[in-house]
Parts: structure tokens; C-alpha cells; sequence
């Protein structure tokens, strides 16, 4: 228990600072972001505290806001997608996802695959909706969210591979 | 009371969630309203405390081409210098600050966005330093922005490179006004917009500060013209501005404080209330 609350208060910090730091100046053909950071939400226990889990990904959201000067757009996205956390769980695991001990950072299956892809797709379309809020521009929101998906989920499962905590 | 505590600990994380929906959302759509300051930006002591360590690492990266453009600025002054007709002895003669109504702050981006649609800077001088909100910053080739929140420390601008920004501007030749808008394209290239059409216009023209505003001093540059198009709605010109500054590497900014601006603006609240 103990252990499980310092790996995410790490996650938590080093996640926000690598997308501040690092991510947010990685522009893609001058266009195309990745936000890495929301690793914390998908990486969370899965039996841990839902509502902890709210709180958190609303602060997470809220820090990337405030140093990317976009109002409130993160907060939202990451707290929808903490919201959807569990369906995205049963959709992709199957319903008894809760009985068996689910581990994202481990090999990758299909089932972890379909269930980070998902996530991102989730958090990216809304983000972009909030990000750029003029309905004139549904165009760019789409092609954004579709290239920043791709950019964010293999950037993901590189982060995934390259650290598991579990291997130690 | 029984039932209302039973279902408001069975839906918990429900209200929660709608709880913090609700936050979050009213901060979007705050921050997205024409002309009014967001609750959260970068200019808080946190993130331009971070902000300005990574600068300071990265500011040794640029440190030749950052010189060259100061170098070129003093020449440039220079050369005004000595072209000068007045017989006074110019390098003699201090100006105190007290006079003139323009004041400069001079100041470094230590976060600068550009490929979004609502982009903003942030620079290393805040209120402790004399800047406050609706100041306009310029870089020494043009227009950058204006400041839009401010801290003790640090301040946040919004970009000419934002929808959000608005300018009144005007073509050095003959003096028509029109505003400076950014479609969301291109980070090169700005619109001035609302041109009336017995204006001649032609490629190449320059565009400056309008003397309308008070905000800027009349004449800064922004740019030049690069293409020229009916709006097929007003039927005034949209120009498409080919901005003098490289938006994407922004170094050292100045502050302009215009002090009479508190009196002009009291001046012209008070007229409308009449």
C-alpha cells in the first residue's frame, strides 16, 4: 500500500514535469504535440480509490493548464477519462476485469493495446474540442486529435517498455 | 434526510466527477471569452520559476544569434543616431525617465507557443517590475503581443498569433486603418482585415501601429504585405501580413508602458457617461 502510494506521487511529479519540460517543446512538423503525462491515469491501480483518482487527474490536468495557458482543457479531459476509466477496463479486458489482476505496464497484448489506444483517443478529442472551441474548425480539431493520437500512443508504450517498475 | 444522504454516498463519484466537471469547464470557457484574463495561466511563481530555470539552460544554445540581432539593433540606432539633423549633442543629453508618456521595460520570453490557436508567451518581469495588464510588448523587430496576466515575478502575453487578438493598425504609405486578426494558419503570417477599398494597396507595403490605439506608440513595424483579397462578405480588402518577427524564436522583449493611458481612459469613460 505504502509502496503503491510513492510509485504515483512519483508518477504524478515526473510525469508533469517531463510533458512541461520535455513533450510540450516537441512540435511535430510544427503541429503535432504529444501529452505522455496521462500515463499517470492509465498506470493508476486498478483497484485503487475512485474518487483519489478524480481529485488527482483534475490537479494533473489543472498543472498542465497552467503552464500550457489553456484555460481549463486539460482538467477536463483527464478527468473524463479517469471518469471512463472502468468502461474502458471492461470494454477492453472483458467484465471481469475486476476479478483478475489487470497490469498495463506489462507485454503488450491486444487487450492492453485497445485499451490504451482508447484512452488517448478520448482524452485528445476532447482536449482539442476545449483547446480550440470553435466549432468553424472541427476540421483541424479532428486531424490533430487523429495525429497527436498516433504521436502520444507510441510515445506511450515506449515509456511503458522502457520502465517496468515490475521487472526490479 | 435519510434517503438524500443515501444517495448522495451511493452516487459519490458521480457528483464528484460533475463537481469537478463543472470547474474545469467554467475555467475553459473563461479563458476562451473575448478580453478577459484567465483564473489560471503561466504567470504564476511555480511554473515561471520552472520556466525560467529551462530557459537558462537553453538560453546558452542561442547565445551567437542572439547577439547578432542586438548587435544589429544597435546599429541600426546608431546609424539614427548620427543621421540625426538636430545640431544638440545627442550622447550628452540624458532623458530622465519622468519624461515622455512611453515608458520601456525591457524584458526575456522564457515560454514562448505558436502552434495552437490560442498561443500566448511568458516573459521574466511582473508587477514588481512595473508591468501591468493591456501593456503592449514589442521585440526590436515589431510587434509581439500583449500582456494579459500578470504576477509579482512574471507575466503572460497574448500573442499576435492568438484569434483572440485584436489590433488596430494602419499602412505606413497612406495611413488607412484596419485590424490586425490572425486566421489560426500560419505562423508567418497575419491578416489585416476591415481595409476600406478606395485604399492602394500593393504588395511589399508596410504595416505599422495605428495611432488610435493606446496601447502601442504609432509606427511600430508588424509587417509587410504579402497578398491581397476581397472579403466577399464586407467587400473591404483582407491583406495577408508577412510578419517582420519570426515568431518561433522571440529572445529579448521590451515593455511599453504609455503612462497617460489611465487619463486617457478615464477621460473617455467619462464622456460616455455624459
Amino acid at each position: 500500500m505504502n509502496n503503491s502510494v510513492i510509485t504515483n506521487s512519483a508518477r504524478f511529479i515526473i510525469l508533469l514535469l517531463a510533458q512541461v519540460v520535455v513533450f510540450n517543446r516537441i512540435e511535430l512538423f510544427g503541429f503535432i504535440n504529444a501529452f505522455p503525462y496521462i500515463l499517470f491515469i492509465l498506470l493508476y491501480p486498478v483497484d485503487g480509490n475512485r474518487a483519489l483518482l478524480l481529485i488527482l487527474s483534475f490537479l494533473l490536468g489543472i498543472s498542465v493548464d497552467a503552464f500550457l495557458n489553456s484555460g481549463g482543457a486539460h482538467a477536463t479531459a483527464c478527468l473524463v477519462l479517469a471518469y471512463m476509466r472502468p468502461s474502458i477496463f471492461k470494454f477492453s479486458f472483458g467484465l471481469s476485469y475486476e476479478y483478475q489482476t489487470v497490469k498495463i505496464n506489462d507485454r503488450l497484448s491486444p487487450e492492453r493495446f485497445s485499451f490504451i489506444l482508447i484512452s488517448v483517443v478520448i482524452h485528445h478529442i476532447i482536449l482539442y474540442l476545449l483547446e480550440v472551441f470553435r466549432f468553424s474548425l472541427i476540421l483541424d480539431i479532428l486531424l490533430q486529435s487523429l495525429f497527436s493520437t498516433i504521436f502520444t500512443l507510441i510515445l506511450c508504450i515506449i515509456i511503458i517498455y522502457l520502465i517496468k517498475p515490475g521487472k526490479q | 434526510m435519510q434517503q438524500i444522504l443515501n444517495f448522495i454516498f451511493k452516487n459519490s463519484i458521480l457528483l464528484l466527477f460533475l463537481l469537478l466537471l463543472g470547474i474545469s469547464l467554467t475555467l475553459t470557457i473563461q479563458s476562451h471569452a473575448y478580453h478577459k484574463s484567465m483564473t489560471i495561466s503561466s504567470a504564476n511563481a511555480v511554473s515561471g520559476y520552472v520556466y525560467e530555470q529551462v530557459h537558462s539552460a537553453e538560453e546558452y544554445l542561442n547565445l551567437k544569434t542572439e547577439n547578432e540581432k542586438l548587435a544589429d539593433e544597435n546599429a541600426r540606432l546608431k546609424k539614427l543616431l548620427f543621421n540625426t539633423k538636430d545640431t544638440v549633442d545627442l550622447t550628452t543629453v540624458t532623458i530622465p525617465n519622468t519624461i515622455g508618456s512611453f515608458n520601456v521595460i525591457q524584458s526575456k520570453v522564457i515560454s514562448n507557443s505558436y502552434n495552437k490557436h490560442e498561443n500566448y508567451l511568458t516573459i521574466d518581469k511582473g508587477t514588481k517590475d512595473g508591468v501591468k495588464l493591456d501593456m503592449g510588448v514589442i521585440s526590436d523587430r515589431g510587434v509581439v503581443g500583449i500582456i494579459e496576466n500578470v504576477s509579482p515575478g512574471y507575466a503572460t502575453l497574448i500573442s499576435v498569433l492568438n484569434l483572440k487578438f485584436k489590433l488596430a493598425a494602419k499602412i505606413k504609405k497612406n495611413g488607412h486603418y484596419g485590424f490586425l486578426v490572425w486566421n489560426g494558419k500560419n505562423a508567418g503570417y497575419t491578416q489585416l482585415i476591415d481595409v476600406p477599398r478606395l485604399a492602394t494597396v500593393a504588395k511589399g507595403d508596410t504595416i505599422v501601429t495605428g495611432g488610435r490605439s493606446d496601447i502601442f506608440p504609432e509606427n511600430i513595424p508588424i509587417g509587410t504585405i504579402d497578398k491581397i483579397y476581397i472579403d466577399d462578405k464586407t467587400n473591404y480588402y483582407t491583406l495577408d501580413v508577412r510578419l517582420f518577427n519570426d515568431m518561433t524564436s522571440i529572445g529579448h522583449v521590451y515593455v511599453i508602458e504609455n503612462k497617460d493611458r489611465e487619463e486617457i481612459i478615464q477621460l473617455e469613460a467619462a464622456t460616455k457617461n455624459e
